[in-house]
């Protein structure tokens, strides 16, 4: 995509930004507070539209909200705020919204709920009320909902953004483990490394991504005099 | 603010279809509202509390519910008899209570009783989701329908903003008082949350877009109904269409 957008009145946020992602890439996007990113991930779903330039997503051209609404079953977006995305009372009917909306009967619909429920670890969470979930539950049922439509690509929000260290971790094994390509916006440059195969760097209206491969060695120090360690096994819980 | 139902339990008023439910309550609360008879005021909040007994609805629940609308029926006690004209019944110094104003109250108070009874067995004893449904399947505009739903849904949300602004007013010192300072304070809380909810509707339209929505919700439920619902669609018919008559001929 090659695109140029502006807020009513404001300077361009996305200012002739080109970025391009590959069948089962992922890559993550990096930048301050208020570069676009957010807005990116819109124009991408069609909910915001570019003041110029062109997207292509699936090899074609996407211009209309007709376009945009082939493009919304094969990508899923999981917002910043899983409030807005949770809307029914009860987990199991938000979980087949997306289904029941692609024409999928009633069984078959609480079927994919239930089994996308069930993969993300969410067995028994059927008939919770959406609204008394903790945060963590709440962004693993937002990312349920979306998995839900089968998509083909995911656009991730910051998931894991005011998240404790567990759900955090659970949240990126479990996009590791999925066999999708993503775009995952986050401030926090280990949990990219570790999830993503490619990072951007979001400034100005554009993406810049660094691909030099820089070798490096590290000094370090045996603290303990000649008592030998093991390395890499001293805090085996924190990988990031 | 929070809104509980008894949607869990499982007896036989809570098995019914919902839209029968929905056509029963609504027929009921305008009949009764509409009355003047005292026998039939007074038949249908015993049929309200008839309808009570077969839900099994807990009796503390219930007056918990009853409480607040019994709180504004005890302030018209308060007033109303003293401002009708009428036979004198008693007077406290210049105030003079009628016959017509005592009368007048309570029937307010059957009729809001009934209304409130059988309003809570049936439509509290349904999930709100569901209840959205069988409002659509009934011919009630979507509009409406989708409004009521996304109401219940995004009270407490709203509600939880609404107690995070307070807060964020107490923290730095915030009392409220009788002056402008607070007026305009209060007010920008009232803005605020106005365009809060704006956004936050904004955002989720964009959410169920991204969801394939395209303008009808549909439902994991399938309604029918069954040899009971009709047994009790008949029967309910059958009871208010006696007050009905009752009411327009006036027997009593």
């Amino acid at each position: 995509m090659d695109v140029t957008f502006a807020y009513p009145g404001g300077a361009p946020v996305l200012d002739e930004l080109n970025l391009q992602l590959h069948q089962g890439e992922r890559m993550g996007l990096m930048g301050p507070n208020g570069s676009g990113k957010t807005t990116l991930l819109h124009i991408i779903m069609g909910l915001l539209k570019p003041s110029s330039g062109n997207i292509e997503i699936f090899g074609k051209t996407v211009r209309q909200e007709k376009d945009f609404r082939s493009v919304r079953q094969r990508i899923g977006l999981l917002f910043q705020d899983a409030d807005d995305q949770l809307f029914t009372p009860t987990v199991l009917e938000d979980v087949a919204f997306g289904p029941l909306n692609l024409g999928k009967s009633q069984d078959e619909a609480r079927t994919v709920a239930r089994k996308t429920l069930a993969s993300l670890g969410l067995t028994g969470f059927e008939h919770r009320m959406t609204y008394k979930l903790s945060g963590g539950e709440k962004k693993l049922v937002a990312l349920a909902t979306v998995l839900a439509m089968e998509p083909e690509v995911l656009l991730l929000d910051e998931p894991t953004a005011g998240l404790d260290e567990t759900t955090e971790k659970r949240i990126i094994d479990i996009l590791k483990g999925l066999d999708l390509a993503y775009i995952l916006i986050s401030h926090n440059i280990d949990l990219l490394m570790e999830a993503t195969h490619r990072i951007g760097y979001m400034i100005r209206g554009k993406v810049s991504v660094d691909e030099e491969r820089i070798p490096h060695t590290h000094i370090h120090i045996h603290e303990h005099g000649r008592y030998a360690h093991k390395h890499g096994l001293k805090w085996p819980d924190k990988k990031y | 603010m929070i809104v509980k139902e008894f949607a869990a339990g499982d007896s036989l008023i809570q098995r019914l279809d919902p839209r029968v439910k929905i056509v029963v309550a609504t027929l009921f609360s305008v009949v009764v509202a509409v009355s003047t008879q005292w026998v039939v005021l007074v038949l249908a909040l015993a049929l309200g509390f008839c309808i009570v007994q077969v839900a099994g609805v807990p009796m503390k629940e219930l007056i918990r519910r009853l409480v607040p609308v019994n709180g504004l029926i005890t302030f018209l006690w308060f007033f109303l008899p003293f401002t009708f004209e009428g036979e004198s019944l008693f007077s406290i110094g210049p105030l003079v209570a009628t016959r017509e104003g005592v009368y007048y109250v309570a029937r307010i108070s059957i009729k809001s009783n009934a209304i409130m009874v059988v309003l809570i067995t049936l439509i509290a004893s349904t999930s709100i989701f569901t209840l959205g449904h069988a409002m659509y399947e009934l011919g009630i505009p979507k509009k409406i329908t989708h409004l009521f739903f996304f109401t219940y849904r995004y009270i407490h949300v709203m509600h939880h903003e609404y107690l995070r602004l307070v807060n964020a007013m107490k923290i730095r010192g915030f009392r409220p008082r009788t002056n402008m300072h607070t007026y305009k304070a209060l007010a920008y809380l009232v803005g605020m949350l106005f365009v809060k909810s704006y956004e936050r509707a904004e955002r989720v339209y964009n959410a169920m877009l991204c969801r394939g929505f395209r303008g009808r919700l549909y439902s994991l439920s399938q309604f029918s109904m069954k040899t009971i619902d009709i047994i009790f669609l008949i029967l309910m018919l059958a009871v208010i269409l006696g007050l009905v008559v009752l009411e327009w001929t006036r027997i009593a």
